[in-house]
C-alpha cells in the first residue's frame, strides 16, 4: 500500500525536497480512506454533474408530456406507450419499435463478431509476432488511421468506391465477373457493417493487445513443453488469459453500435431503422419526452447485454 | 512502490496535457460558438441565426461596410434553429428562418413580430407574400403554411394569426424558392413532366426523397394525386387516414427496392445525383447548379402538377430591445436593400424585393435569372465561378412560370406527431 504520506509528497515534489523532516510535522496526518476519496473526488463530480444528474433529468422528462411546442411538467405515460403503439394488436407482426431493435440488434451482432474475430488476430500479431516495442507501437498507431478523417468525409468518401459506377463494381465488371454493377455494395446493410467494422475495430484491437502483452510468456512456453498444440494453447491459454481485453473491446463496439444512427444513415441510405434515429427524429420534431422515453429504453437494453457480458467474466477481479 | 507512486504523477501530468489539448480542440471545433458576446469597442454586434442559405461571408462584410453592423453567424439546420429558439431563446438577436416553423414558434412567445411601419421596402414586397399572387397576377398554390396565412399577427403580443393585413409582421419576408425534382436527363433519356414518375418502377434503385419528415411527405403527396389515387384537400395539412394512405404508398415503394437512398444535407443530394446512384429526385436549386458545374448534366425538372414551395425570413428574438432592436432593423433594412437580394438571386433563389435587388444585377443577369430568356453572357455564381455558358436557358423559366406554378408550401401538421411516429415506421418498414 502506498502511504498517505508518500502520496503527498508526490503531489508536492518541490517541497519534499526541501526538508523533508520539517515536512511530516508541519502538516496534519489524513486518513488513507480520505486521501482516496480525495483522489477520486474530481471524476466523481464530474461524472455526477455530467452524466448521472443530465441522466435522471432524461428520465423524469420521458414521464412528461408535451405539445408541438413546449415541454408540459405533468405525470405522462404517452413517450412510452406511444413507442410501444401497435405492439400487442399487430402480433405476431412486429411494430415499430420491435423492428427496430430487431435491426440494431442483427447490426450490432455482426459488427461484434466481425471486429471480434479481426481485431482478435491483428492483436495477436501484435503481441506474440511483432517483438520490438517500436514497431508494436508503430503498428498500433497504423490501426488509428480510420479516425484521422472526419466522419463526413470517410462517409463520402465510399461512394466513388463502392456505388454503381465505383471502383469496385467497374473492377468487377471490366474482370469480366459480373455483368452489370452490384447494388448492394452501398447503401445497404452490408456497407453499414462494412462502414462499421472499418471504424471500431480499433476498439478491439486496443483492449484485447493490451490482455495478451500481459500474459506471462513462460505461462505458453510451459503450455507448449507439456505438449500443447498449436490451436490447444490457443484456446486453452491464450483465450482465457484474453478475456478481459476480449470483454471490454465488446463492450465498447456493443454500447457504440447500439447508439449510432449517423453512421447507419449514411451508409444504409437512411433507409435502416436503427434505435438512435427514432430518438432523432422525435428530437428534431421537438417531442422531447418521446425521444426521452426512447433514449431510456435504448439505455436498458443497452445496460442489460452489458450486464449479461460481465456475467462471462468478473473485470473488476481481472482487473 | 514508488513505480505506483511514479506512475500516478505521471498520468496526473498527462492528464493536465491531456485536458489542455482537449479545451484547446473545443475552442479550435467551433464548439463554443454561441456564447454571448463580449461587448467591445464597437458595439454594434448582432448574433444572426439561421440556416447556411442567406449566410454568406459576402453579404456579413458588404453589411459591415454598409452600416457597421457586424453580424455573427450562428448556422444550424432548420430543425436545429427551431429547436435553439425553444430552448435557448436569448442566445440570438436576429432570426432567420421558415415560414413553416411559425405555427410552433410563434406560441412558444420566444420571438417578437417587426413592424411593417419601420421597414421601408415593406410595400414593395414580392405580391407572392402579401397576395398569394405573382406580380403578373398569376394565383399561387395555397396549400401548406402558405407564408400569407401566417405573415401577420392580431397584435404587438398575440400569438394568433391575423386573416387580414396588420402592421405587426411575424417574418419580414427574405428568401423563397419554387422546388421541383432533379433529373438527370443523360441516363433517363425521355421527357419528364410528372411527379408521378418519382415512383415510376422504371427507375427502381435510382430514386431518392428529402429524409426530412414534413418535407418527404408532402413529395410524396404530390406522386399520389399525380398518379390519381387519391385527391387531398391539403397536402400540408393531411388527417390521420391521409397520412396513413400516403404513408402506405411509400412504404410499398420502399420495399420494393424504389429508393437509392434518403438524403439529409444539401452535399449529400450532390453526390448522390453527380455519381449517378440517383437519376430522379427531390432536389433544391443551388444544388442541380452545383452538379451542372461539375459538367453533369442535371435538370431541375418543372412538373406539371407544380411546384413544393418554401420560404423564409427575418424576426428577432423576444430578448431584444432597445438600441439593439434598432440596429435589427436597420439590418432587416438594409438586406432588403438590394445587395443581398441580387445575391441570393444569383444563386437561383428568389429575393423578396425584387425592384432593389433588379437595381443591384446586369440586366442580363435579370434577363436569365428572373426573365427566363436565355443567357446573353456566361453567368457567373456570386462567388465569380461559371455556371452556365451563353445561350442557356433556366429550368422551369421565368419568375413568373415558377412562382405561378407553385401548387403548394413547406408545412407542419396539426397531425405533426402522428406523422413523425409514421415516419420512423416507415424507415423501419
Amino acid at each position: 500500500m502506498t502511504t498517505s504520506d508518500e502520496i503527498l509528497q508526490e503531489g508536492s515534489p518541490g517541497v519534499t525536497r526541501g526538508s523533508p523532516k520539517a515536512q511530516a510535522s508541519l502538516r496534519p496526518r489524513l486518513s488513507p480512506s480520505f486521501v482516496s476519496w480525495l483522489q477520486a473526488g474530481p471524476m466523481m463530480l464530474v461524472f455526477l454533474a455530467f452524466f448521472l444528474i443530465p441522466l435522471v433529468f432524461v428520465v423524469i422528462v420521458s414521464f412528461w408530456d408535451y405539445n408541438e411546442y413546449q415541454l408540459l411538467p405533468a405525470f405522462s405515460g404517452r413517450g412510452y406507450t406511444d413507442t410501444f403503439e401497435g405492439c400487442i394488436d399487430k402480433l405476431p407482426e412486429l411494430c415499430t419499435i420491435g423492428r427496430t431493435y430487431v435491426m440494431t440488434l442483427k447490426l450490432c451482432f455482426m459488427v461484434w463478431a466481425i471486429t471480434l474475430f479481426i481485431g482478435f488476430w491483428v492483436a495477436y500479431f501484435l503481441a506474440f509476432h511483432v517483438k520490438s516495442k517500436t514497431w508494436q507501437m508503430g503498428l498500433s498507431l497504423l490501426c488509428t488511421i480510420p479516425f484521422w478523417t472526419s466522419n463526413v468525409i470517410r462517409m463520402i468518401a465510399w461512394i466513388p468506391l463502392l456505388g454503381r459506377n465505383g471502383l469496385v463494381n467497374s473492377g468487377l465488371v471490366k474482370a469480366g465477373l459480373i455483368n452489370h454493377p452490384v447494388e448492394w455494395l452501398l447503401f445497404s446493410e452490408f456497407s453499414v457493417v462494412l462502414a462499421l467494422v472499418h471504424l471500431f475495430t480499433f476498439f478491439m484491437v486496443v483492449p484485447i493487445f493490451n490482455s495478451m502483452v500481459r500474459i506471462d510468456k513462460s505461462l505458453i512456453e510451459a503450455a507448449y513443453d507439456a505438449g500443447a498444440s498449436d490451436f490447444q494453447t490457443l484456446v486453452n491459454v491464450i483465450i482465457p488469459l484474453s478475456k478481459p481485453g476480449i470483454v471490454i473491446g465488446s463492450i465498447f463496439v456493443i454500447t457504440i453500435v447500439m447508439g449510432d444512427f449517423i453512421t447507419i444513415g449514411v451508409m444504409g441510405g437512411q433507409q435502416i431503422a436503427a434505435a438512435g434515429k427514432i430518438i432523432e427524429t422525435r428530437v428534431n420534431a421537438l417531442q422531447f419526452p418521446a425521444a426521452a422515453a426512447n433514449a431510456v429504453i435504448l439505455l436498458v437494453i443497452t445496460f442489460l447485454i452489458i450486464t449479461m457480458m460481465s456475467r462471462i467474466v468478473d473485470i473488476k477481479k481481472e482487473l | 512502490m514508488t513505480e505506483t507512486t511514479r506512475r500516478k504523477g505521471l498520468s496526473r501530468r498527462t492528464l493536465l496535457k491531456g485536458t489542455a489539448g482537449l479545451a484547446g480542440l473545443a475552442a479550435g471545433s467551433g464548439a463554443i460558438t454561441g456564447f454571448p458576446y463580449v461587448m467591445s469597442a464597437d458595439p454594434k454586434v448582432l448574433r444572426y441565426l439561421g440556416t447556411a442559405v442567406n449566410e454568406g461571408d459576402d453579404i456579413s462584410k458588404q453589411c459591415l461596410k454598409d452600416t457597421g453592423i457586424k453580424i455573427e453567424y450562428i448556422t444550424a439546420t432548420t430543425d436545429d434553429v427551431t429547436k435553439r429558439v425553444m430552448t435557448q431563446p436569448n442566445s440570438f438577436d436576429v432570426l432567420d428562418t421558415e415560414y413553416f416553423s411559425l405555427k410552433k414558434l410563434v406560441p412558444s412567445g420566444n420571438i417578437l413580430a417587426l413592424d411593417a411601419k419601420k421597414i421601408k421596402e415593406f410595400d414593395n414586397i414580392t405580391p407572392v407574400f402579401t397576395k398569394g399572387m405573382t406580380p403578373g397576377g398569376k394565383k399561387i398554390g395555397n396549400q401548406g403554411t402558405a407564408p400569407w396565412k401566417v405573415l401577420y399577427l392580431e397584435g404587438k403580443d398575440s400569438k394568433k394569426f391575423a386573416t387580414s393585413a396588420t402592421e405587426f409582421v411575424t417574418l419580414i419576408p427574405t428568401v423563397y424558392n419554387a422546388d421541383t425534382l432533379g433529373i438527370r436527363p443523360d441516363l433517363i433519356k425521355r421527357p419528364i413532366s410528372s411527379w408521378a414518375e418519382l415512383l415510376n418502377p422504371e427507375f427502381k434503385g435510382k430514386a431518392s426523397i428529402l429524409n426530412i419528415p414534413s418535407i418527404g411527405i408532402m413529395d410524396a403527396a404530390m406522386v399520389v394525386e399525380a398518379t390519381g389515387k387519391y385527391k387531398y384537400a391539403d397536402k400540408g395539412n393531411m388527417t390521420k387516414e391521409e397520412i396513413d394512405l400516403t404513408m402506405k404508398v411509400l412504404t410499398e415503394a420502399k420495399k420494393a427496392g424504389q429508393f437509392r437512398a434518403f438524403w439529409k444535407d444539401f452535399n449529400e443530394s450532390v453526390n448522390l445525383m453527380a455519381a449517378g446512384e440517383t437519376v430522379i429526385q427531390s432536389m433544391w436549386s443551388p444544388a442541380v447548379t452545383k452538379v451542372r458545374s461539375m459538367g453533369i448534366p442535371c435538370t431541375f425538372q418543372p412538373l406539371k402538377e407544380g411546384y413544393r414551395s418554401w420560404a423564409s425570413g427575418f424576426c428577432v428574438s423576444k430578448g431584444v430591445s432597445g438600441a439593439k432592436l434598432d440596429w435589427a432593423y436597420e439590418f432587416v433594412n438594409w438586406f432588403l436593400s438590394g445587395y443581398a437580394g441580387a445575391y441570393l438571386n444569383r444563386q437561383g433563389y428568389y429575393s423578396a424585393v425584387l425592384s432593389t435587388a433588379k437595381a443591384h444585377m446586369e440586366p442580363y443577369e435579370w434577363a436569365y435569372w428572373m426573365e427566363g430568356k436565355p443567357a446573353e453572357k456566361d453567368i457567373k455564381a456570386p462567388d465569380g465561378s461559371l455556371l452556365e455558358k451563353a445561350g442557356a436557358v433556366r429550368d422551369g423559366g421565368s419568375y413568373e412560370d415558377r412562382m405561378g406554378g407553385v401548387a403548394c408550401w413547406n408545412a407542419v401538421m396539426d397531425e405533426n406527431d402522428y406523422m413523425v411516429r409514421k415516419w420512423n415506421e416507415f424507415i423501419a418498414a
